[in-house]
């Protein structure tokens, strides 16, 4: 019963959220809807025993790549009044696109129907162990089996992080920054000097 | 198969360059760009030590289900250590040569040689480790991007110099491109044989293949032989050594070209080793096309270093020969051609970085060496080694090379194969005696600075010169039974678990 009411509930706010991600006007709004409905799909893969995609669903694209739109809307000053000017122009690509998919749907949905898709049958290898979550299953994998695989992994991220900083990094000379180890070990005696000038003489510092 | 101690036991020339590459990368973070040379040296010491870590390997013949690390992922047998002894001969070459190069390189006076280097070639030569000894797909794949990550970086090192960053690019976006075909033809392969361990990739193969596999042998050796820039894969070669700093240039003919090589063999040999007859034409083809393209295409250049990316085109053309053989003797002759040839472009190479014009600028320009006798008459000589050994000419131990490929080729029924080859081996020799020619015969051109270089680099360079030398020289003769043997033991390796 329980079971039912949380899917109704998680689905229904996923296709609203998923509709308000191309509804709303103000593009920030389309991000923080769409992180809503990343939220929403998590929920679904948990309830169907998948919780290691729910969590990805969470990290991945809730975490870095949702964030990463909402920096870039936010920071790109994209005119979207301007880009929906077009609109008529554009419709009727838009409407043979429309169609296209529409055809390949309908295309996809009767092979399946006819019966002529056998992509494989599932033969039990890719089935969880009794009583370990997938989640387990896959850290035993990760960190047993594969461990020296997941470790080399690591060094290549590192490897490219390493040649990030090489080719980007560079030491500016031509910058005043600021030292305040410097700024702070200075004292009175060592930056105020007295000084009598003469008349119609400058002062040497 | 072993436990999870004796498997890291196994692999403890990976994990030693892993501990020593993370410690010099803090203190590269710590000392700055004035501790390269410290570096520099504790690298070179790693590399020596690993080289010791696996030398007994290869003298024993190891091989066997007990060499075999983390259930068939890895192999540390005698195969896998007659390649790495080779790259990490190459990779501390390229690190002895470094300080010199990048020390005049850099703009106003200030060295363009970074601690970030000896780390990088580090991390380049534990993913080679990790390709030569691969006998899993996935390990094959992280080793080769751990490989290629560093050595996109490394070539795009010069980052002042357009040609640097443009081979840096060019590379990147090409061998990304070569990665993904890799890729693709792997996830084929597993697809249709529901593993990515070479041993049941093989047994699931045996048999009638289907078209599926089919194209996913051909994708993995058509991705493998970007790597080794075997034709009609080359194009990269050329630009990407021209532009690379002369010391990456060198690393790149050399150790790269070794793990690529070794892994095509084991990939071929082993993984597809119960469908030869399926990539052995291929593996034809490709080999006469690199030898043709590379003695044409060398013919017109007038820079040095890409004369030298053609003739390691050229070079990896011989080397298949062996690999077309699908022989044991196939892969033996393969392995003693690859010692020398490391040897011959490490001797190339070093030349190349001699040449200074009298204000400490490198000289690229094959007209500039002209007269080379003349003014320094000891590089000539050494020059003229090379480019004989590398036309394959008697007495040089370059000969030994093509010629135990060629006697693997007829003894496998490959007669029209070795007969090309051998044909096409002459118009190389045209371009090679031409510079020959050039530094020998023409009036002098007085580009090429008559004083030699002085100081504690120039020992570097020198007795790196001088061992290459004595290796391709008639001297290397002496050497044969005993290369021969251990070949043999790497060989018999190799085709133990195919």
């Amino acid at each position: 019963m329980i079971h039912t009411i949380a899917f109704y509930l998680f689905a229904a706010i996923l296709i609203a959220s998923a509709v308000l991600v191309i509804m709303s006007r103000n593009p920030v709004h389309s991000v923080l809807w769409l992180i809503l409905a990343f939220f929403n799909a998590a929920g679904l893969m948990v309830l169907v025993g998948a919780e290691f995609i729910a969590m990805l669903l969470v990290i991945v694209y809730v975490g870095a790549v949702a964030v990463l739109f909402l920096f870039v809307v936010m920071m790109l000053d994209i005119d979207f009044a301007e880009l929906r000017g077009g609109f008529m122009k554009n419709f009727p690509l838009g409407i043979a696109l429309a169609v296209a998919l529409l055809a390949e749907l309908v295309l996809g949905l009767g092979a399946y129907r006819a019966g002529k898709l056998e992509l494989g049958q599932a033969d039990g290898t890719a089935a969880t162990l009794a009583g370990r979550s997938n989640i387990e299953s896959i850290g035993g994998l990760l960190y047993g089996e594969y461990l020296f695989l997941f470790e080399a992994a690591g060094l290549v991220l590192l490897v490219a992080m390493i040649g990030a900083i090489v080719l980007t990094h560079r030491q500016r000379t031509d910058t005043r920054g600021q030292n305040i180890s410097k700024q702070i070990a200075r004292r009175p005696e060592e930056a105020t000097i007295n000084v009598k000038p003469e008349i119609g003489k400058g002062v040497q510092l | 198969m072993n436990d999870f101690s004796q498997s890291l036991q196994l692999i403890a020339a990976e994990e030693l360059l892993t501990v020593v590459g993370l410690i010099l990368l803090l203190a590269a973070a710590w000392m700055g760009d004035k501790g390269s040379r410290v570096i520099s040296i504790v690298a070179v010491a790693a590399l020596t030590a690993c080289a010791f870590i696996a030398a007994p390997t290869l003298c024993q013949g190891a091989m066997g289900p007990d060499r075999v690390a983390f259930s068939g992922q890895y192999t540390a047998d005698a195969f896998s250590a007659f390649a790495k002894i080779l790259i990490y001969a190459a990779g501390g070459a390229a690190l002895i040569v470094a300080p010199a190069f990048f020390g005049r390189a850099g703009s106003n006076g200030q060295s363009a040689m970074r601690a970030e280097y000896p780390v990088l070639v580090l991390f380049a030569v534990l993913g080679m480790n990790m390709m030569v000894s691969a006998t899993d797909f996935l390990t094959l794949y992280i080793g080769l991007e751990l490989n290629s990550l560093a050595a996109y970086v490394l070539a795009a090192f010069l980052r002042s110099d357009e040609r640097s960053a443009e081979a840096g690019l060019k590379y990147f976006v090409l061998g990304a491109l070569a990665s993904g075909i890799i890729l693709f033809g792997m996830s084929l392969t597993y697809g249709f044989t529901g593993s990515t361990n070479f041993t049941a990739v093989a047994l699931a193969l045996d048999g009638a293949m289907s078209t599926g596999a089919l194209f996913g042998l051909i994708f993995v050796l058509a991705g493998l032989a970007f790597k080794i820039s075997a034709v009609p894969f080359h194009m990269w070669t050329p630009d990407v050594y021209e532009g690379a700093p002369t010391p990456v240039t060198m690393f790149f003919a050399t150790a790269p070209k070794v793990a690529a090589l070794a892994l095509t063999m084991r990939v071929a040999l082993d993984a597809y080793g119960s469908q030869a007859a399926a990539w052995q034409q291929i593996v034809i083809f490709v080999s006469l096309a690199s030898i043709i393209v590379g003695a044409l295409g060398a013919i017109g250049q007038s820079n040095i270093k890409r004369l030298l990316a053609y003739s390691s085109i050229n070079n990896v053309g011989f080397l298949l020969i062996g690999l077309a053989a699908v022989t044991q003797e196939g892969a033996s002759a393969m392995l003693v051609y690859l010692a020398i040839y490391v040897a011959m472009s490490v001797a190339g190479f070093v030349v190349v970085l001699m040449l200074r014009d009298a204000d400490d600028n490198p000289v690229e320009a094959i007209a500039d060496i002209a007269g080379l006798s003349r003014t320094r008459p000891a590089l000539a000589w050494a020059l003229a080694a090379v480019m004989f050994s590398l036309a394959g000419i008697p007495p040089l131990f370059g000969f030994w090379g093509k010629f135990v490929v060629f006697q693997a080729a007829v003894n496998a029924d490959l007669l029209a194969l070795a007969a090309i080859g051998i044909a096409a081996s002459v118009i190389g020799a045209f371009y090679y005696l031409k510079v020959v020619k050039i530094a020998f015969f023409d009036e002098p051109a007085n580009v090429v600075s008559a004083n030699g270089e002085t100081g504690a680099d120039a020992i570097g360079h020198k007795v790196l010169l001088l061992l290459s030398c004595i290796f391709i020289s008639p001297l290397g003769y002496l050497l044969t039974p005993w290369l021969g043997d251990l070949a043999d033991k790497a060989a018999a390796a190799l085709f133990f678990a195919g």
